[in-house]
């Protein structure tokens, strides 16, 4: 029962090692936004922690010293129908508290929402679709899909990622417990949120925001990288899709089958809009917005029917040959 | 009048009893009716919920397929707030009103009838839709927008087919008969009272079904008007929520939640009513600060309608408008707290007596509170950006619904259950019912906070291994075990009790209402005499003449 | 209504007009949802028409519809004294007021839709538009219903002084349609233009 407020505590001493047992511990901040968040819940449980003891204990005392025995008489015992100085002081107090989580709320509030940005941020845009993520980076001229890059961010000198929050159907929610609370993607309604990591490594969340049949497989993967590893992915990504003749074959079918209609792949003639950006492919560690790791073999299962990994998902199956699914699968191997 | 009058048998032809039930307008079979009714839907959700624990603890689980778990997940929620919780209330609320304020029945018997019928039709239409589709092992063409229902997800271009239509159609349906009931409570309370029992001498459950009343009247009609909305973007090609035409559908949100935010309300508050009746005669002191609980619960009502955007918190309203409804939902608390504390003051001092009804209204009060508390953490709009959406939301209001509202309603069964049929209920099966439910809710509900604290969102049909979730996800589905051997003890119980219980008598618990002056079952006239009352225990006047409530009222 | 015990007279607010009342608290609540669509929509269409471009303002409906208030109060007044004759004539003349309201709307959504091109379907205002005045209108419509009903009732002499309680309770249901109008009015014509 008061495993609530116990595990409050372990996961903040989880917290004090940079090694959360969950890597999507919220009380394992390493952003400035989840940061303040964190701070705040620590306040707070005190505050509540306090209360909860306060009243369990005169709840239970009351149960214990004031049952029934057996030897009382059977009088009623006395009647006391209220009193206003306990009314006024149960209402006083109460109203304190509130006045003060209020106030704790109110300035983290604004210190969220109301954040500017530095010079040296990072502005990425943000496109939630049904059941996949596309990141646009306009300043640096390029579209990639369900892995977001940011560069780490220096606490004494902040360089800021601030993600523009858009969706091309329906309403989702981008959700990294470790780096900051969670912003909704909503069609017509952009917002805005942003993330200050202050330590690489791999960041992981969710899709918050129920949006039909895939949303439990709408995952995130955030790779936050020191500036060169930064600097040296968005160079590539920059790059139009390489031309590779061994795979030149599966390059045509792949504008003349269906694919293309849904799928860009910068310096070809795909240039769909549908679905994930496949320019630099084979540079993602999953397929499916995490769904399953990149494989050459899970791409041509996904290829042929993304339904074996991704019941529901929008991209229909293939009605490719077996020879046509090897050449299409062996162009995407080449994607890097 | 007999003291102890079990129930005549008198044999009549079935198809007549059948026609009475159908055609009646009498308060205590519509409530019989309406309680019936929500325990079949219960059990309904019962088995969804299993279903659903049985996906979730393990992950990446295949038992349930995605489409299925979506509807049955829809299903559960809207099931369980319009054909379960609301039903049984009303249910309950319909029985005793009329008894507790000495009158022979509702304001309007007829329109009490035609509430009743069309909440049922409304439970019916909505699974219907199971059955409507290809594959009932499919969920049919259930929907799968989950209870609120966000748009654009219900625009046909996301939901073709007509499963978005079942959930809008039914509650449109049980909503009409939700504010005629409404409508009945309110013309009741304060129309039909028995002579001297003016409002400030009616019994605590009838305030608090007056201001249920109220608010329902005010609550249900917005999502009323949204659904009519949504009815005419998918059916008359209009725009109220579509976002090609520059529509918004955050204002789907804003509409829903004005009305569901009050509506929790709608259905706690005569959770406090059953509490505040069955602790005062269980210590065997009256309650203590009658005037507090009234303006405490009043105000509870007005405050409920201006807090729905906590609802909100993460779909970007700016700064000002977040800290608003911190503000706002903060408040709500202060007079939910009073309430606490003053049944805290009953039991202080009193010669407390734990049957049945009493273990389970001390559970209520643990877990009110508890649930309380997680609801200001929520209320806290940074730590919602956290928690929001996530397990820790779904722990949060299910340690409301079954922990606070579901507790005080096996407490209400337990106590008025030999009024409604002229026998106790089972002690030593209570007993059993309640310890077992503990254990069971606990181990679920409990521990279903931690995985919202380590990152799990809701309405996901699985989830990845290795995010730290799957233990507490197990040990939840565990839990679900217990609760349901305790239902079915309960359920035995009620059945068993009907049939061969203890002879209840008028007056089992030695309480203080004018209900337990009637016989049990009443007759249907209720009473023979309309009763005048004097003060707010009129029974306690009776049994005390020398020291009558009248004196220190 | 009212209810009295031997101990002196115990006065309890009649249930039909609480009854009515909460159904007029329940259907304002609906309204207001649907104001409160109107006007944030207000400006944001997309493209088609604006309101100033095809709405003409209601003057003579709207008359009608107010006046009504006037003669139905008058024909519960006559009912009350035992007027019954008057109370028929005031009956129907709200009746006939109504009528000429509802016809009015017919009209001006007769040109709308054919002569303009105007429909529900156009955009956000024609999304509000028609939501918000057809909710209104079908309240009228309802009401007329009703005054038909009692206007047989009276006609065929079963409407008597001691059924004033009621027709004034049903009159609420009239004076609420009307004040509506007010509001509904004032947004689309006024405000909203």
């Amino acid at each position: 029962m008061l495993s609530v407020f116990i595990a409050s505590a372990a996961p903040s001493a989880w917290a004090a090692t940079s090694n959360p047992t969950s890597p999507t511990n919220i009380f394992a901040p390493d952003s400035t936004p989840a940061h303040s968040i964190f701070r705040l819940s620590l306040f707070e449980f005190e505050i509540l922690g306090a209360i909860f003891i306060v009243v369990f204990s005169l709840l239970a005392y009351a149960v214990i010293r004031f049952r029934e025995r057996k030897q009382e008489s059977e009088s009623e015992p006395p009647q006391i129908y209220g009193s206003n100085q306990m009314e006024l002081a149960w209402t006083v107090l109460p109203v304190l508290i509130v006045v003060v989580l209020f106030l704790s709320a109110a300035q983290v509030i604004h210190r969220v929402q109301d954040a500017r940005e530095p010079e040296g941020t990072i502005e990425v845009t943000a496109v939630a679709h049904q059941f996949w993520w596309e990141y646009r980076y306009p300043q640096l001229g390029f579209i990639t899909s369900n892995e977001l890059h940011v560069p780490v961010s220096d606490p004494t000198r902040p360089t800021p990622t601030f993600i523009h929050l858009l969706s091309a159907d329906v309403d989702h929610s981008f959700w990294v417990p470790r780096l900051a609370g969670k912003t909704d993607l909503i069609p017509n309604h952009p917002n805005n949120m942003w993330i200050d990591p202050h330590e690489t490594g791999l960041f992981l969340g969710q899709c918050a925001q129920y949006c039909g049949t895939q949303h439990a497989k709408m995952l995130l993967r955030v790779y936050v990288e020191t500036r060169e590893d930064f600097d040296r992915w968005v160079h590539s990504q920059q790059q139009q899709a390489s031309a590779n003749p061994a795979a030149a074959v599966g390059s045509a079918l792949f504008v003349s089958k269906a694919c293309f209609v849904c799928h860009t792949i910068r310096g070809t003639m795909a240039a769909g809009q549908a679905g994930p950006d496949l320019t630099h492919l084979m540079s993602r560690d999953t397929l499916g917005s995490g769904a399953v790791p990149n494989t050459p073999e899970n791409l041509r299962q996904w290829v042929h029917n993304p339904d074996t990994f991704k019941p529901g998902t929008l991209m229909p199956a293939s009605d490719l040959t077996e020879e046509e699914l090897k050449q299409i699968v062996d162009y995407l191997v080449t994607l890097n | 009048m007999a003291s102890e009058t079990l129930p005549l048998t008198i044999h009549k032809n079935p198809l007549a009893v059948v026609y009475e039930w159908l055609g009646t307008g009498d308060h205590k079979k519509i409530g019989l009716m309406y309680i019936v009714y929500a325990l079949l839907f219960f059990v309904v959700t019962g088995i969804e919920a299993v279903l659903m624990r049985i996906q979730l603890a393990h992950a990446n689980a295949t038992f349930l397929s995605p489409q299925l778990f979506n509807r049955l997940f829809t299903l559960h929620g809207t099931t369980g707030v319009f054909f379960v919780a609301m039903p049984i209330l009303f249910g309950f609320g319909n029985y005793l009103v009329p008894l507790m304020i000495g009158a022979r029945d509702m304001a309007y018997p007829r329109l009490n009838a035609f509430a009743f019928w069309m909440t049922a039709f409304g439970g019916l239409l909505l699974y219907a839709s199971f059955f409507a589709g290809n594959s009932v092992a499919q969920g049919g063409i259930a929907p799968d927008v989950g209870w609120f229902a966000y748009a654009p997800l219900t625009a046909p271009a996301f939901s073709p087919g007509h499963s978005t239509d079942y959930w809008n159609l039914s509650l449109l349906l049980a909503g009409v008969g939700s504010i005629s009931g409404g409508i009945n409570f309110v013309a009741t309370i304060l129309s039909m009272r028995c002579p001297g029992m003016t409002l400030g001498k009616m019994p605590l459950l009838a305030w608090m079904n007056l201001v249920m009343g109220g608010l329902v009247l005010v609550t249900i009609s917005p999502l009323t008007a949204a659904q009519v909305m949504l009815l005419v973007d998918r059916y008359l090609g209009a725009h109220f929520f579509d976002t090609q035409a520059g529509g918004s559908v955050v204002m789907w949100m804003h509409f829903f939640w004005i009305f569901g935010h009050p509506e929790v309300y709608v259905l706690i508050i005569p959770c406090f009513a059953f509490i505040s009746e069955i602790i005062p005669v269980f210590s065997r002191k009256a309650i203590f600060g009658y005037p507090a609980m009234v303006a405490a619960t009043t105000s509870i009502g007005f405050v409920s309608l201006g807090v729905w955007a906590h609802h909100m918190f993460t779909v970007g309203m700016p700064s000002y408008g977040n800290a608003f409804f911190v503000l706002t939902t903060m408040v709500v608390a202060v007079p939910t707290g009073i309430k606490i504390f003053n049944w805290l003051a009953t039991l202080w001092g009193g010669r407390i007596r734990f049957a049945t009804p009493m273990l389970f209204a001390v559970g209520f009060l643990f877990q009110f509170l508890i649930g309380g508390l997680t609801g200001i953490m929520l209320a806290t709009a940074p730590l919602d950006w956290q928690l929001g959406n996530s397990y820790f939301v779904v722990a949060h209001f299910h340690y409301i619904i079954v922990g606070a509202i579901l507790f005080s309603i096996f407490g209400a069964f337990y106590y008025w259950f030999p009024k409604m049929t002229g026998r106790m209920l089972d002690e030593t099966l209570g007993k059993w019912h309640f310890w077992i439910f503990v254990i069971g809710f606990h181990l679920t509900f409990d521990f279903l906070h931690i995985p919202g604290l380590l990152g799990m969102p809701r309405r996901v049909y699985t989830y990845e291994a290795g995010r730290g979730w799957e233990s507490w996800n197990m040990i939840a589905s565990i839990g679900v075990i217990f609760q349901g051997v305790a239902v079915l003890i309960f359920v035995y119980n009620l059945i068993r009790s009907y049939l061969k219980g203890a002879p209840a008598g008028n007056d089992p618990w030695d309480a203080w209402t004018l209900e337990w002056a009637t016989t049990s079952p009443p007759p249907e006239y209720n009473f023979a005499v309309v009763p005048a009352v004097h003060s707010r225990r009129p029974l306690w006047d009776i049994k005390h003449p020398d020291d009558p409530d009248s004196k220190y009222e | 209504m009212n209810i009295t015990a031997g101990e002196g007279a115990w006065q309890l607010p009649s249930r039909g007009r609480v009854g009515m009342i909460c159904l007029i608290i329940a259907e304002s609540a609906i309204f207001t949802i649907f104001i409160a669509a109107y006007v944030f929509y207000i400006g944001k269409s997309l493209s088609g028409p604006t309101p100033r471009e095809v709405l003409r303002v209601p003057i003579v409906g709207t008359i009608c519809l107010l006046s009504s208030s006037l003669t139905m109060h008058w024909a519960i007044a006559a009912l009350r004294r035992g007027s019954t004759g008057a109370f028929r004539l005031f009956w129907f003349l709200t009746l006939a007021l109504g009528a000429i309201f509802i016809a009015g709307t017919m009209v001006e959504w007769r040109h709308l839709i054919y002569q303009d091109g105007f429909t529900i379907q156009t955009n956000l205002f024609g999304t509000t538009y028609y939501s918000l005045v057809g909710l209104h209108a079908s309240h009228v419509i309802v009401g007329l219903i009703g005054l038909t009903i009692v206007m047989v009732l009276a006609l065929l002499g079963k409407v008597r002084r001691e059924h004033g309680e009621r027709c004034e309770v049903f009159s609420l249901y009239w004076h609420f349609v009307d004040a509506v109008w007010v509001v509904v009015f004032t947004t689309v014509y006024l405000v909203g233009r």
